[in-house]
């Protein structure tokens, strides 16, 4: 019979309090199996950890039962004790009498005969242990990266700089993101596209990086280390390997449109590049919106271009890519003004957005960077900023703060104020959350030296009068109703994530949150790795947050995938479910309940044929096996049934 | 009755005066409210300290000037050591004293003939202003 070593841990009070440890000592020592049994304060310290290591030793254990927390917390832990000691780490068993017992009971004559009966059940469990070696995989060292503003350009670098290959994948036609849209950076103002632009040329000139732009990823399979990721490289109706970017047929096609990348206040054509700046500098044709294309007449731009690269062609190609890592980096939108009907519903042309208000205030912008309003071009002289639109408000919209629009609507009053400077902006805020480095300084100094007016409360209504715009508010710091009649209203709306996220993050078979968030592996200690292995997450994908946060995280996620690259072979949990050739009967229930792909029955040989890596170990197919061939190596049926069998009294 | 806010009437002249004459910027208060809380005469005041300063910052001089607020202030100076944006409160009670004094009047308080009672009445900081009133 196996020597087996129980070791009980008080958990400080935390399970001593609730479950009497001496007295299930007493009623464990005599257990067939326990050859010893000791308690312990804290099993998990140095101390603790020694005494186990020792007693390995001593007495030639060869399975070890901790009775204790949760395995989520400490298998690790006491599996790395053992192995430690020289005994196989998976015959370490974790009896969680804490989580599941102590916590939960208060009665300890109760709480101590649980704690009992949970303990010799996972002794009947080690008695049938076996020792299991890690599965090794091969790791493909390249990754992608999905969504190319500032969180998945750096990500790029970072791993590119180490030397690692890196696919970036972006869907518009250029890479940039926001934050190419934006004017001026809080809080050092420094020139958003002066920082960026120079980011996105290293990414289009790095022999590690190859870019992928205008392209969507529409499949994804295989497991960490090993993914292959189908990608649409969406029609663009010209030869991009041709084309030089020179722009003559942008400026002779005849059809004039919204740009998008000016929020619909400027003009593109319908074959455009974003913006000047763009990276790649290529065009593409807007097919829904092209004269030749609708109508067959026109063609302007084939007859242009210098080089003869347009070609109308409409067919998106697909291409297969091979990868270890993925970084989901898709970003964010803002809350459609379209959809906020008490401050307009969008049909007020001088109630925009705050994306809006940046292209107005960017010196490459529809207005060359001077403040006009839309409607008439008129400069406003009295201009009206409000925070928290539909951010923090759980009845009518979102509970959750967008964390940068206190501090984006001081840059954009800031702003406002440098350029009209007779002007004067108000802002109506909640509470100003100004937490960051120089970010209460920035705030006050708006204040202070350019005498932005800050009014505390939400505004109820705006409307049109004449050519004002009349704002109706309060000041609940001086119990004032206010009213002002503005020329112009920026709405701070809420950051939303990107369109199309719930469809991408089920190909990554990765978690989001009830708004559509990313969620992480934990909130705190893996902030930039998904539940997936080997799906890691940068930016305002995850939730909003500010270019400094979201250059950090990148840079985080960047070290985790090299960190992963730097692995000779990667190590896959053992304790799978394998198949028995001698009893299977190839009927390949199996195949059908398995979440991950990982049973294929095999007609010819009529048996099923398991990939060891794919396989996570749910135990769904053993559950379902009819004829016992599919067994869960340490999760037995025979395992199983002993560990019934003891806690139902009948063991022993 | 609502304020109506715009860009002329947040800076009045009295506003722009205030400022001059009391040496402080009202738009570095960020309404913390300290200054009230150590007010040792705020119980009497029609409007608070703080809350004379948010108005200030509206341009509503006016508003300030029909309270008692700047008479019942003892000058003892409290709220402007505390205050954490070195708003000088105190020095824009004072400056309001002034203002209402200088008001349309060349001498509201010929002291001279104000009958003793009359003079028991008169708040000290009123008589002090009012000396000091032609000197700032
Ligand atoms: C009005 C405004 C002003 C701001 N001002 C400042 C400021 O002054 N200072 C500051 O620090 N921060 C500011 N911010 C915040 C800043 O914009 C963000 O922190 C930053 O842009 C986040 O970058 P990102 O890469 O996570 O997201 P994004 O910039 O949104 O990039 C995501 C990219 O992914 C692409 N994408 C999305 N889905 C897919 C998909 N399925 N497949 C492929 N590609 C996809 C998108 O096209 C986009 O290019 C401001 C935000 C707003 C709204
Ligand atoms: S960051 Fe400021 S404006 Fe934006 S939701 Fe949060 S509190 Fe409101
Ligand atoms: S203490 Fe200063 S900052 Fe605070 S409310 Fe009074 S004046 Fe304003
Ligand atoms: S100086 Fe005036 S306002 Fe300031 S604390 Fe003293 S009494 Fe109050």
């Amino acid at each position: 019979m196996k020597k087996i070593g129980v070791f009980l841990c008080h958990c400080g009070i935390n399970i001593s309090a609730t479950v009497d440890i001496e007295k299930a000592m007493e009623a464990l020592k005599d257990y067939p199996g326990v050859a010893h049994i000791e308690d312990y304060k804290y099993m998990c310290s140095d101390p603790g950890q020694q005494l186990i290591k020792k007693k390995i030793k001593d007495l030639g254990l060869d399975g070890v039962v901790v009775c204790a927390c949760s395995p989520t917390l400490h298998e690790n832990t006491f599996r790395l004790t053992v192995k430690a000691a020289g005994m196989n780490e998976y015959k370490m068993e974790m009896a969680n009498i804490r989580e599941q017992c102590s916590w939960v009971h208060k009665d300890k004559t109760v709480a101590t005969e649980k704690a009992i009966k949970i303990i010799k059940s996972v002794i009947e469990k080690a008695r049938l242990d076996e020792a299991l070696d890690p599965i090794e995989v091969d790791i493909t060292r390249k990754a992608m990266v999905i969504g190319a503003g500032v969180a998945g350009i750096q990500t790029a670098l970072n791993i590119a700089n180490s030397g690692y290959e890196v696919i970036l994948v972006e869907r518009e036609p250029s890479i940039g993101g926001k934050m190419a849209q934006l004017s001026e950076t809080f809080p050092t103002l420094d020139c958003s596209q002066c920082i960026l632009t120079p980011k996105m040329v290293e990414v289009s000139n790095h022999p590690k990086i190859k870019l992928m732009t205008y392209s969507e990823v529409v499949d994804v399979s295989g497991f960490v280390g090993n993914f292959k990721v189908k990608v649409k490289r969406k029609a663009t109706g010209l030869d991009w390997d041709v084309c030089n970017g020179c722009g003559l047929c942008t400026e002779k096609c005849p059809k004039k449109l919204p740009s998008e990348f000016d929020q619909g206040l400027g003009e593109r054509k319908a074959i455009y590049r974003p913006f000047p700046q763009a990276v790649p500098n290529r065009v593409v044709i807007d097919f829904e919106n092209c004269t030749y294309m609708q109508s067959g007449k026109c063609g302007i731009c084939q007859k242009v271009c210098p080089v003869k690269a347009i070609d109308f062609d409409k067919e998106d190609k697909f291409v297969e890519e091979e990868v270890g890592a993925i970084i989901c980096a898709t970003g964010f939108e803002t809350y459609s003004v379209k959809d906020i009907p008490e401050f307009g519903g969008g049909k007020l042309p001088d109630v925009v957005d705050g994306l809006t208000f940046e292209r107005i205030l960017s010196a490459s912008g529809p207005t060359g960077g001077e403040v006009r309003r839309p409607s008439d071009g008129k400069v406003p002289k009295d201009i009206v900023f409000l925070e928290c639109v539909c951010s923090r408000d759980p009845e009518h919209y979102l509970p959750y703060c967008s964390k940068v629009c206190c501090m984006y609507t001081v840059k954009h009053a800031m702003l406002y104020k440098h350029r009209v400077h007779d002007g004067q902006p108000y802002v109506f805020y909640m509470d100003m959350r100004t937490g960051g480095k120089g970010y209460e300084e920035f705030y006050q100094r708006a204040a202070e030296e350019d005498k932005v007016v800050f009014i505390r409360g939400k505004v109820s209504k705006l409307y049109q009068d004449d050519d004002k715009i009349v704002v109706c508010g309060v000041d609940t710091l001086s119990n004032e109703t206010i009213e002002i009649r503005a020329d112009m209203v920026v709405l701070a709306t809420a950051i939303v994530p990107s369109k199309g996220i719930r469809e991408l993050t089920k190909l990554l078979k990765i978690q989001i949150d009830q708004h559509g968030f990313l969620s992480e592996a934990h909130p705190k200690l893996r902030p930039v790795e998904s539940l997936t292995a080997g799906v890691y997450l940068a930016g305002c994908a995850q939730s909003p947050r500010d270019i400094p946060d979201t250059v950090s995280q990148a840079s985080g996620a960047a070290s985790m995938v090299c960190t992963l690259f730097a692995n000779e072979k990667l190590k896959h949990e053992p304790i799978i479910v394998g198949v028995n050739e001698d009893i299977c009967s190839g009927c390949g229930i199996c195949t059908v309940v398995c979440p991950y792909d990982a049973r294929k029955t095999n007609l010819e040989k009529k048996l099923v044929e398991v990939n060891e890596v794919l396989c996570e170990g749910c135990g769904a197919c053993a559950a379902a096996c009819p004829s016992g061939a599919a067994q869960q190596n340490n999760y037995t049926d025979n395992q199983i049934n002993a560990m019934i069998k003891a806690i139902l009294g009948k063991g022993g | 009755m609502a304020i109506s806010l715009n860009k002329e009437k947040l800076r009045t002249q009295e506003c722009e005066k205030l400022q001059e004459v009391s040496g402080t910027n009202v738009y570095s208060c960020y309404q913390c409210g300290n200054c009230t809380a150590g007010c040792p005469c705020v119980d009497a005041m029609d409007i608070p300290p703080h809350e004379v300063i948010r108005l200030a910052q509206f341009g509503q001089i006016e508003k300030i000037l029909d309270s008692n607020t700047m008479w019942i202030c003892a000058s003892c100076v409290t709220c402007s050591v505390r205050c954490p944006r070195s708003v000088d409160i105190s020095g824009v009670m004072e400056a309001l004293r002034q203002i209402a004094l200088q008001n349309g009047n060349e001498d509201v308080t010929k002291l001279g003939e104000l009958s003793s009672e009359e003079l028991e009445e008169l708040p000290q900081i009123a008589v002090i202003s009012n000396f000091r009133k032609l000197t700032s």
